[in-house]
């Protein structure tokens, strides 16, 4: 075990490095750069104050001193200065963005699963019953309808029309002179819908798979064996096909590992989340490449995590696997 | 057409005023109350500021929350004239080449410490340091020398007179005694800032608010709303539900919001809305060294061919108004007689007649020397209203026998790989219109180019002499004199054909008063609103 984990650890750094570099590539094939995102149609910009911008930010080097430098420097694990006219470091404005990503994600993950998994089950049971297929028009409903739309919906009839509930943002004006608790309130409000639409959208994707592993499961020849012993049903669904049915859903744990920081640019945008998702458009569309370098090597690296991690999970569960055969 | 277009004008608004049952919402109906110092204004930013060191700062995020924490040494007030902010007074010298600025005593920084001009010269100096990236340093370039021969007089001297100088000496004064010897771009004040303004900052939560507080001391006296809060919300929809939430005192409509969805009385009860000429306009410019658009009768049948009323009511749904030059209607600069091209197809047809394009092929479409006449507009994506404009445009060309192909790219993309390479037909795009009207960078023939604003390549020697002459005086009536003469050329070269100016149109909340529509505006005297004090929220 400790042999396979090394190897896949060894791996991953020439993995890395080859994303970083194709990631600096293609940022920098698209048109327009850092500098004309800042100047471009001012009136008050010539080119010889163009030029002068480009030294500041080293774009007048060529391409491979820059990645040079850049990989140099994150060696030392410092992603540099954002080029946006903050110049801020970029680590300081993605420390900034990540726990509400990451709070919001864990939460809407919890629920995701915590829904998605009784609802697969109870579906795979009730197997093309009325409530099965109510199920699956409620889920499908979730695939097809747009988050902007149903954002918006929930947003005017639950902020506007009814009022209960705060349409955007993370805090109430004046929120920082209220108790704890109130303040804790405050934000659990304003996180509701937000995370209702963010659920939403995924249960569909989750609770279909979860139905069909678990019926997948409970055509098994155990289980057919089980309930003849003369289990009752309970004891058979949950004792012994669930834990089964349960593996590859606990494996998708591990790939939304690097989901957690992403972000969504849509939402967040809707709902005035200041998240990662907000951020890393922002520097897109800045050409802000300090910034979506930064943002991309966090997520390559956490991608590679959560596959090392989902393969370590189907090694302990498979031997195999482990011991390199198949 | 001044008729028509005010017929139409007069006829929307008459309709606004009577849907709904109430009258349009221009002046506040709730009674004045008296003034009470209190309460917060709670605006929205689609996008988050990025710099508050003005100088640093490109984007109007940055720009408007700035605005209100420092002062330039002058400001354009609310009837768009030039008059002394730091400064008290200032004089041009005979020649025109010196500025003499005499500068308010007892101005306090936020921090204390008084202002003097020292701060100015330490402003001049960091914008011209080559160290600096900045976007605003050419107007300063113009500088010859600049000298602070007391605490209380600052004086500039040109190498040649230069109008727009003044101008610029409305930019934010920065506070020497906590930038000087320091790198500007690692500055804390970058998030921190410190100036002069009606507001001091307070706090900045990173992509969620801007919090400002009234500063006691500003020379012009306290602001009555105490604070002023910047909500970052990047979706626009977000906003206006933010807005009607009560979330939000105040932001921009887009037109279907002021014309169709706020008609109700709730919300004329809880909002006065106002509506004033925005300083910008949208043109459709050709790229002269196309064959195809060499020829001015050309230019002048696609101005005739084109209904701007049309656009007016169609995009803007009669919230704004039709442009004929680019400058805005009704500032001095603005040459009221002059107008462009009426719609007018049969004149079209003939000037494109009289251009040689007659044969008309089994499509409809004009040909010449076996050529069809066919080009693409090009414009930039997330722009509705230039999409719709250039839709609007494509069929009216047809009709005379012009086929027209649309091209939606993203801004980049088009500046790069089409408006750079000069590489276009056609554009339809915007510019906004500066207080001062020097238009040396779009206009004139040296700025032609590469990456230079007159992309279109225009050259007129009559236009670069008046160019030339307007900037080098500071005599308005002479200026006025050039920039007539040139709205005048250019209605009649079209160039561009000047589409539409259209309205801002600001909304807020009712329990603010004191609020004074002007042609700069409504936020010219924002220290002067205020809040009952039976009616504060915050």
């Amino acid at each position: 075990m400790i042999t396979y984990l090394a190897k896949r650890l060894i791996m991953m750094v020439p993995l890395l490095l080859g994303i970083t570099l194709i990631s600096f590539v293609v940022i920098r094939l698209a048109p327009g750069e850092p500098v004309e995102a800042m100047t471009a149609m001012s009136p008050k910009i010539t080119a010889e104050t163009r030029q002068r911008l480009r030294e500041f930010y080293g774009l007048d080097k060529p391409l491979h001193v820059q990645y040079a430098t850049w990989l140099k420097q994150v060696a030392t694990l410092d992603f540099g200065r954002s080029f946006a006219p903050d110049n801020r470091p970029v680590t300081d404005k993605i420390k900034e963005r990540i726990p509400v990503t990451i709070s919001l994600n864990v939460i809407a993950l919890i629920l995701e699963f915590g829904l998605a998994i009784p609802i697969g089950i109870f579906a795979a049971t009730h197997r093309d019953t009325l409530y099965d297929k109510g199920i699956t028009i409620f889920v499908f409903l979730g695939f097809a309808v747009p988050t902007f739309w149903l954002a918006l919906l929930l947003m005017y009839f639950f902020g506007v029309k009814l009022g209960w509930l705060p349409i955007s943002g993370l805090h109430s004006l004046g929120s920082e002179t209220l108790s704890p608790m109130a303040w804790f309130v405050d934000l659990a409000k304003h996180l509701i819908l937000p995370v209702s639409v963010a659920t939403f959208g995924s249960l569909a994707g989750l609770s279909r798979y979860m139905r069909s592993t678990m019926l997948e499961v409970i055509r098994q020849d155990y289980i057919t064996t089980a309930r003849a012993k003369g289990l009752t049903e309970r004891a058979v669904i949950y004792r012994h096909a669930l834990r089964n049915a349960l593996l590859p859903v606990i494996t998708l744990l591990g790939f939304s590992l690097p989901g957690l920081i992403g972000g969504s640019v849509i939402f967040e945008t809707i709902f005035a989340i200041p998240g990662m998702g907000q951020l890393f458009y922002q520097g897109v569309m800045g050409r802000d490449y300090p910034l979506v370098m930064g943002i991309l090597v966090i997520g390559a690296f956490l991608t590679l995590v959560g596959n090392l991690l989902a393969d370590l999970c189907y090694a302990m569960a498979d031997p195999r696997i482990r011991h390199g055969r198949g | 057409m001044t008729a028509r277009l005010f017929c139409c004008l007069a006829a929307l608004v008459t309709l606004v005023s009577c849907s709904g049952g109430t009258p349009p919402a221009e002046l506040p109906r709730r009674g004045a109350g008296a003034p009470a110092y209190g309460d917060a204004l709670v605006v929205g930013t689609i996008g988050e500021p990025s710099n508050l060191i003005p100088l640093l700062a490109s984007d109007s995020a940055s720009h408007d929350v700035a605005g209100n924490v420092f002062n330039g040494l002058v400001k354009y007030d609310k009837n768009l004239e030039l008059v002394g902010d730091l400064a008290e007074s200032w004089q041009v010298s005979p020649d025109g080449l010196t500025i003499t600025f005499r500068l308010r005593k007892g101005v306090k920084w936020h921090d204390g410490t008084e202002f003097t001009s020292r701060d100015a010269l330490y402003t001049y100096r960091v914008t011209i340091d080559p160290k600096t990236p900045t976007a605003y340093a050419e107007d300063f370039k113009q500088v010859k020398s600049a000298e602070a021969p007391d605490r209380y007089t600052f004086r500039v001297t040109y190498g040649k007179p230069f109008a727009p100088a003044l101008a610029s000496w409305g930019a934010g004064i920065l506070p020497a005694h906590l930038l000087e010897g320091k790198d500007i771009t690692k500055s804390p004040l970058s998030r921190h800032p410190v100036g002069t303004g009606p507001y001091r900052f307070k706090e900045w939560i990173a992509g969620q608010k801007v919090v400002l507080e009234a500063f006691p001391d500003y020379f012009e006296g306290r602001p009555y709303i105490d604070r002023f809060v910047y909500r970052i919300i990047p979706d626009t929809s977000t906003m206006y539900l933010e807005l009607k939430a009560g979330g939000l005192d105040m932001m921009g409509l887009t037109p279907v919001q002021y014309a169709r969805q706020t008609d109700t009385p709730d919300f004329l009860a809880r909002f006065n809305k106002f509506r004033y000429p925005a300083s910008a306009y949208t043109y459709l410019g050709y790229n002269l060294r196309n064959p195809l658009f060499a020829d001015r009768r050309v230019r002048q049948a696609i101005a005739c061919a084109i209904n701007k009323d049309e656009i007016v009511h169609g995009v803007l749904l009669g919230l704004g108004q039709v442009a004929h030059g680019p400058f805005k209607p009704g500032t001095w600069p603005y040459n009221p007689s002059v107008r462009d091209f009426g719609y007018d197809p049969a004149r079209a047809k003939a000037l494109l007649a009289e251009a040689g394009w007659h044969a008309v092929g089994p499509d409809g479409i004009l040909t010449k020397d076996g050529k069809p006449f066919s080009f693409t507009i090009f414009t930039n994506q997330g722009n509705d209203q230039r999409l719709k404009t250039a839709q609007i445009i494509q069929r009216r060309l047809a009709k005379v026998g012009i086929e027209v192909k649309i091209r939606v790219l993203e801004w980049a993309s088009l500046l790069t790989n089409f408006i750079d390479k000069r590489n276009f037909d056609a554009l339809i795009m915007g510019w906004t219109i500066p207080q001062d009207p020097d238009i040396f960078d779009v206009w004139h023939s040296s700025k032609t180019g590469p990456k230079e604003l007159n992309f279109i390549g225009f050259k007129n020697a009559e236009v670069d002499r008046l160019i030339e002459e307007g900037r080098s005086t500071f005599d308005q009536e002479k200026r006025r004199r050039c920039y007539w003469r040139i709205q005048e050329i250019l209605a009649q070269e079209q160039p561009y054909t000047f589409l539409f100016v259209p309205d801002a149109l600001p909304v807020v909340n009712a329990r603010f008063r004191g609020i004074e529509p002007a042609p700069a505006g409504i936020m010219h005297n924002i220290i002067r609103w205020y809040v009952p004090k039976e009616e504060q929220v915050h």
